[in-house]
């Protein structure tokens, strides 16, 4: 059932293209919530075997070259596709002034929603790859054409760069196709491929992806792209784009080559760190709300990463939790900055924002952006606690030193949301707290749904991190790379 | 060998000859040449295909001067495919003055086409190669009230004949040392004994011939100006056709005939032969082609500038060699013919509309004919090797098998350089799609058909968009078949694959 959310998805964009322009925002709306649904609903049932990476559609596809399209479910799959989900819902949600080429542009995010969650539940390497580049060109057009301050820029650098990681990836995936003479990650995870080889083609393969999940020093396409992108552009590409990266780097990267990690995880672990306390300082300085944000994605994800290089249950499981998490923040935060600020001041620059006396004229914006900053900075009761929280145990077994300067770095994470949070809403001017708050357009009901599915998602996961981890573990603790 | 058996085995190529002398005929004597003429290619074309279907599957005549085996049956067909949708595009030219003669030429070629594909032996696919370039010569400069079209045709003209003469002459030398002129042959008498030093002048020759034919660097330099001057079906044409049959058939000579002589193109293993010379041209093919059309204004030398590069990752199939090497080379320049003529036929449609087919001339074709638009981005996108379409397979195919030949992954040089030519490859097409979807047409842009349109000038106009609907048509098969291709390449590499031996 799960695979339905691919088609319903698809088939959605494509019948958009064929609707007029009245329905496109409903239709999107529709296509996005079905697929939520169909995750949701698989998530609530209670014979689905999500310890392992469980067969849902093989159909034969290329048989002369061993291509089937093969698609297949576990826990760490299963938490991807709903962020997906939630992410899409309030990006369309977010998206509900678009009127200009309105078809095209939910066409395009549909596009990327699709092939999202045909990248989270691929079980065949070629589909994987498939789907995974198939999300480049929607997001170039989404920003190109939808976009705001320099979007051309941003567009072209953040698709080459994207591409450019598609490359690596082509010649790691070659190198598996013709040494282990198959494409079925469930096969090839019982494959030994040489030494020799893994010392070579992992640091290529996860490299090309975690390009997508912003990894230091090739991070940079993501605060450009997420400040020229529309905010449903960046809120999908927090929430959903940069997990590609990092969900396929574990899935295929380090499940088919667990000698290469070894080999390479210090490596990795050492960019981590670099990378979250690097982007945290960056972010401290910087005068555009988006590019705070922007920033604070790449530091936020540098903590999935580190997860990653611990190789331990704790460590990967919650570098999943931390993808989930951050997902619904990073969507949150963007949403709060690009639509119920940006679309209503016309500017994201903190000096500016400062003298309008926000918190007054749009509360409901002060309150969401409260509760987000909380739940970025990584205040227990939000999933950002739990999931840190679980790397940080993870890290201490491998790495002891790299918990001690990430904590250092999480100060830093702090100090700039608090900057962000106080300039853009609290910085009252006392002289002029008698004078009326600027008129403003008030928050409409389709923001206040998109605000509260998000906040609601992150304070579940906080409260209740079990909800999601019962079902991520079992997964992690099958992949080879722990054994 | 009776005369009548004779014809029965080339009914394809008779029928075809016989439809372009129908067409030169209708063309002199109809009132409503501009019209007939396209409709009895296509009957004829689509004819000669079910011809090709009819014949055997396998035969040999003349030691190898025409062969009929599945592989060649199937690239006829793909040929006059080729052809078929080239014609419509020909119609819907308004600057081809006399449509018959334009089309009964580019009829020869398709037999040019033909007999190249289905031979395997030298002086055939010498005559092959003479009657292809001979009408493709023809085709470029036809276009007599523009200069660009006369020097596109002068430079292909010269630049063609050269690489004919070098063809000539290094088959000629092959011909001494072998003692024969038929592929098989001479692969047996090559295997007895070393390569000699006249032997490899003649194989250098040779392949320098074909090098020129399918535009690989440095012996590219009549493509640009031949595909920006010369009308646009015969650009189409020479970039799809006739790039498919050269690689069809340099892929027999290299790999039948010249396969004592490989060498090895192996990183630190290198061995003089054929393959180390084919994979420096690749390599040049895929680094000039990519950063020239970086810098390129013009659409149509873009596409050159991308056909260059295109022709080097092609290579990497023949180099790797085998099966499924050859196979790849097949599906890739298969796909890319396909794509190139839709790309083609897009550009034809622009330049009607605005004048000319800069990168300007597209801008705001999103707003102004989506479907266009839609499927350019689909022809670019193929190209540029993104999925779902033909182009991503097809480089996964090529690259897998070239990465699976040599030892110890020795051909990993080229495949490197072949992604990474792939990722500078797509900042061009982007730009090319951004124009078309983000940039709004200035104002400042002329626009032919918007000043006093009298009465006669609104039968002009309908007399032209209903030409262009063949064009738009066309252009939304092409376009489907790519994607097609794209999501059930089966349908295409498993025949290829099962035709080769």
């Amino acid at each position: 059932m799960i695979a339905w959310t691919i088609y319903v998805t698809f088939a959605g964009a494509i019948v958009l293209l064929v609707l007029p322009r009245g329905f496109a925002r409903w239709l999107a709306l529709v296509t996005a919530v079905a697929g939520f649904v169909i995750g949701v609903a698989t998530f609530c049932q209670h014979d689905v075997d999500l310890a392992h990476f469980r067969t849902v559609v093989r159909v034969p596809w290329v048989p002369a070259l061993g291509m089937n399209y093969h698609l297949a479910l576990d826990g760490i799959s299963l938490t991807l596709v709903l962020v997906t989900g939630i992410a899409a819902i309030s990006a369309v949600l977010f998206s509900w002034d678009v009127t200009d080429r309105a078809n095209e542009f939910f066409f395009w995010l549909l596009l990327v929603v699709g092939g999202s969650y045909g990248v989270f539940l691929s079980a065949d390497l070629f589909l994987l790859f498939l789907f995974y580049e198939l999300v480049i060109v929607p997001k170039y057009f989404l920003i190109a054409i939808f976009g705001s301050t320099n979007k051309e820029y941003g567009a072209m650098k953040l698709t080459l760069y994207s591409f450019f990681g598609g490359a690596l990836v082509f010649l790691g995936i070659i190198a598996i196709y013709v040494t282990g003479g198959s494409l079925d990650l469930n096969q090839l995870a019982q494959f030994q491929f040489t030494p020799q080889l893994q010392s070579w083609a992992f640091p290529i393969l996860f490299l090309g992806f975690a390009v997508l999940a912003g990894i230091w020093p090739l991070h940079t396409w993501a605060p450009t792209g997420h400040v020229a992108a529309p905010t449903a552009g960046s809120m999908l590409l927090a929430g959903i784009v940069m997990k590609l990266g990092a969900y396929a780097g574990l899935r295929v990267a380090m499940n088919l080559f667990p000698q290469g990690f070894q080999m390479w995880r210090t490596t990795i672990a050492v960019l981590a760190v670099v990378g979250i306390v690097y982007a945290a300082a960056v972010a401290l300085r910087q005068r555009d709300l988006k590019f705070v944000i922007g920033y604070s994605s790449v530091s936020h994800m540098g903590f999935v990463l580190l997860g990653f290089a611990t190789a331990n249950v704790f460590g990967v499981s919650g570098a999943v939790l931390q993808m989930f998490s951050h997902g619904v923040i990073g969507a949150l935060l963007f949403a709060v900055a690009g639509r119920m600020i940006y679309r209503r001041t016309r500017t994201r620059e903190l000096d500016a924002l400062s003298g309008m006396n926000l918190s007054r004229a749009l509360p409901f914006a002060a309150f969401t952006f409260v509760v987000a900053s909380a739940a970025s900075m990584g205040i227990p009761g939000f999933s950002g606690f739990a999931a840190e929280i679980t790397i940080l145990i993870g890290a201490w077994k491998s790495y002891p030193l790299a918990v001690w300067i990430t904590g250092a770095g999480m100060v830093l994470v702090a100090a700039f949301t608090l900057r962000a949070l106080k300039r853009s809403f609290f910085d009252v001017d006392l002289a002029n707290t008698a004078a009326a708050p600027p008129e403003m357009e008030p928050i409409t009901i389709p923001e206040k749904l998109g605000a509260g599915l998000l906040m609601f998602a992150t304070l579940a996961v906080g409260l209740y991190p079990k909800l999601l981890l019962d079902r991520i573990q079992p997964a992690v603790e099958a992949m080879r790379f722990l054994k | 060998m009776s005369y009548l058996e004779l014809l029965k085995l080339a009914a394809p190529e008779a029928i075809v000859v016989v439809t372009a002398l129908a067409v030169l005929t209708v063309g002199l004597t109809s009132t409503r040449a501009k019209a007939l003429c396209p409709i009895v290619a296509a009957i004829g074309t689509a004819v000669a295909i079910g011809a090709v279907l009819m014949l055997p599957s396998h035969a040999n005549l003349f030691g190898g001067m025409l062969v009929i085996s599945p592989l060649n049956s199937l690239f006829k067909i793909i040929c006059l495919v080729l052809a078929l949708v080239t014609v419509p595009l020909a119609s819907s030219e308004k600057s081809l003055r006399n449509p018959g003669e334009y089309i009964a030429v580019l009829l020869l070629g398709a037999v040019g086409l033909m007999l190249l594909v289905g031979s395997e032996e030298f002086l055939m696919i010498f005559i092959g190669l003479e009657l292809l370039g001979l009408s493709l010569y023809v085709m470029a400069a036809f276009d007599k009230s523009d200069v660009r079209s006369a020097e596109a045709g002068l430079k292909y003209f010269l630049f063609g004949s050269t690489a004919s003469a070098f063809t000539l002459f290094g088959i000629s030398f092959v011909y001494g040392m072998a003692g024969t002129t038929a592929l098989a042959a001479i692969g047996q008498k090559l295997a007895a004994g070393p390569v000699q030093p006249l032997l490899a002048v003649g194989i250098v020759m040779t392949l320098i011939g074909f090098a020129f034919k399918i535009a690989a660097a440095p012996f590219h330099l009549w493509a640009p100006d031949a595909y920006q001057g010369a009308p646009i079906p015969s650009a189409a044409f020479i970039a799809s056709g006739s790039k498919v049959a050269s690689f069809v058939v340099l892929g027999k000579i290299v790999l039948i005939g010249f396969a004592p002589a490989r060498g090895s193109a192996d990183w630190h293993a290198m061995l003089a032969g054929w393959s180390p010379m084919l994979a420096v041209l690749a390599a040049l093919s895929i680094l000039l082609g990519n950063f020239v059309a970086l810098a390129q204004a013009n659409v149509r030398r873009l596409l050159a500038y991308s056909a260059v590069a295109h022709g080097g990752y092609t290579l990497l199939g023949i180099i790797a060699g085998g099966r499924d090497g050859f196979s790849a080379t097949l599906f890739y320049t298969s796909v890319y013919a396909v794509t190139l003529v839709g790309a083609f036929a897009v550009v034809g449609v622009v330049r009607r509309e605005s004048g000319d087919d800069d990168l300007q001339n597209f801008a705001g074709l999103a707003s102004r004919s989506p479907l266009l638009a839609a499927s350019m981005s689909i022809f670019l996108l193929s190209l540029a090797g993104l999925p779902p379409l033909a182009g991503f397979f097809g480089k996964f195919y090529l690259f897998s098998a070239a990465f699976r030949a040599g030892g110890n992954h020795g051909l990993l040089w080229l495949v490197a350089l072949a992604l990474f030519g792939s990722f500078v490859s797509l900042y061009y097409y982007l730009i090319v799609l951004k124009v078309i979807f983000v940039d709004q047409r200035s104002s400042s842009t002329p626009q032919p058909d918007q000043s006093n349109a009298g009465a006669a000038r609104t039968s002009d106009f309908n007399v032209s968009t209903s030409l262009d609907l063949f064009s738009r048509i066309t252009v939304t098969v092409l376009a489907a078949a790519v994607l097609f291709l794209g999501l059930m390449p089966q349908t295409l590499a498993a025949r290829i694959l099962a035709s080769l031996p």
